[in-house]
């Protein structure tokens, strides 16, 4: 049961291009599922202040760094190529 | 005296009516684009190299300020924006929208591929043949624009035309049928 919206954050290296990309997407998919999300666009610099309520962080700027959530890389859907894998993660990681 | 003033009143929503119709197109400013932000058969042996003509360009024209320049180099420096395709490589520089003047899109289809980061993968490379800078002047207003680019960037058939073309203006029809923006500045 899911007692509360699972906060996603969605980083680039600006917060503004490719996140806005990736943003769209994760809201159409959330809609698509029947999800509730709440979605945090923001730079990848800025996840630090998230790390107590973020459940998930998607990005294009993937960083060596350890966070307490899981981290997905969001090239995909920029590119188109392995976007439905992508997907899946993603709405998998949502489900948990 | 209060008719003529009614009357101003209406023009003056009728242009702010025709202003809001014109920025709806494309969110919330209008887009630069034309030929001479286009630019083809760069010669440039490093990324750097690539990003101070286009940027330079940009500059010239009073689209972005200096600083953009040295901006848009450290961003790709930390965060590589290099995008393989399943035609040829892209990458899409971009960086804070402090340093732009006007929303644009500037091109280079480049002499030789040049080595740039992938995005998201920072130990890897890709082969780019088009660059395309993004210079956005709002955070979150371009999100229509920024996905017809990347449906762009999932044509190969596309970017290869793209890649091979040697016509300023065809490359600008193309790219203004396919990011469906209003042709701004071309005059």
């Amino acid at each position: 049961m899911m007692s509360k919206k699972k906060q996603v954050l969605v980083a680039c290296g600006a917060g503004i291009a490719t996140s806005t990309v990736v943003n769209g997407a994760i809201e159409e998919m959330a809609k698509e599922n029947n999800l509730s999300l709440d979605l945090v666009q923001i730079k990848i610099a800025e996840v630090g202040g998230y790390v107590e309520t973020a459940d998930l962080l998607v990005t294009t700027a993937m960083t060596k760094k350890e966070y307490p959530f899981p981290v997905i890389n969001a090239r995909s859907f920029l590119t188109g190529i392995g976007v439905e894998d992508t997907k899946k993660q993603i709405l998998e990681e949502l489900k948990k | 005296m209060q008719l003529q003033l009614r009357k101003y009143t209406q023009s003056l929503k009728t242009i702010r009516t025709i202003e809001q119709l014109r920025q709806g197109v494309q969110g919330m400013s209008t887009i630069y684009f034309d030929e001479s932000i286009i630019l083809l058969d760069v010669e440039a042996k490093t990324r750097e190299d690539v990003l101070h003509v286009m940027g330079g360009n940009l500059a010239k024209k009073g689209l972005v300020k200096m600083s953009f320049i040295d901006a848009i180099i450290a961003r790709e420096t930390e965060f590589a924006t290099g995008l393989p395709t399943t035609g040829v490589s892209v990458a899409i520089p971009h960086t804070d929208v402090e340093h732009v003047n006007q929303k644009t899109i500037s091109v280079a289809v480049l002499k030789d591929t040049v080595e740039f980061g992938v995005m998201g993968d920072p130990d890897e490379t890709t082969p780019v043949k088009i660059v395309f800078m993004l210079a956005m002047d709002q955070a979150h207003d371009q999100l229509a624009l920024l996905q017809r680019l990347m449906k762009v960037f999932q044509n190969a058939a596309a970017l290869n035309y793209l890649a091979n073309e040697k016509s300023k203006t065809n490359i600008k029809n193309l790219l203004a049928e396919k990011l469906d923006f209003a042709l701004e500045g071309g005059e």
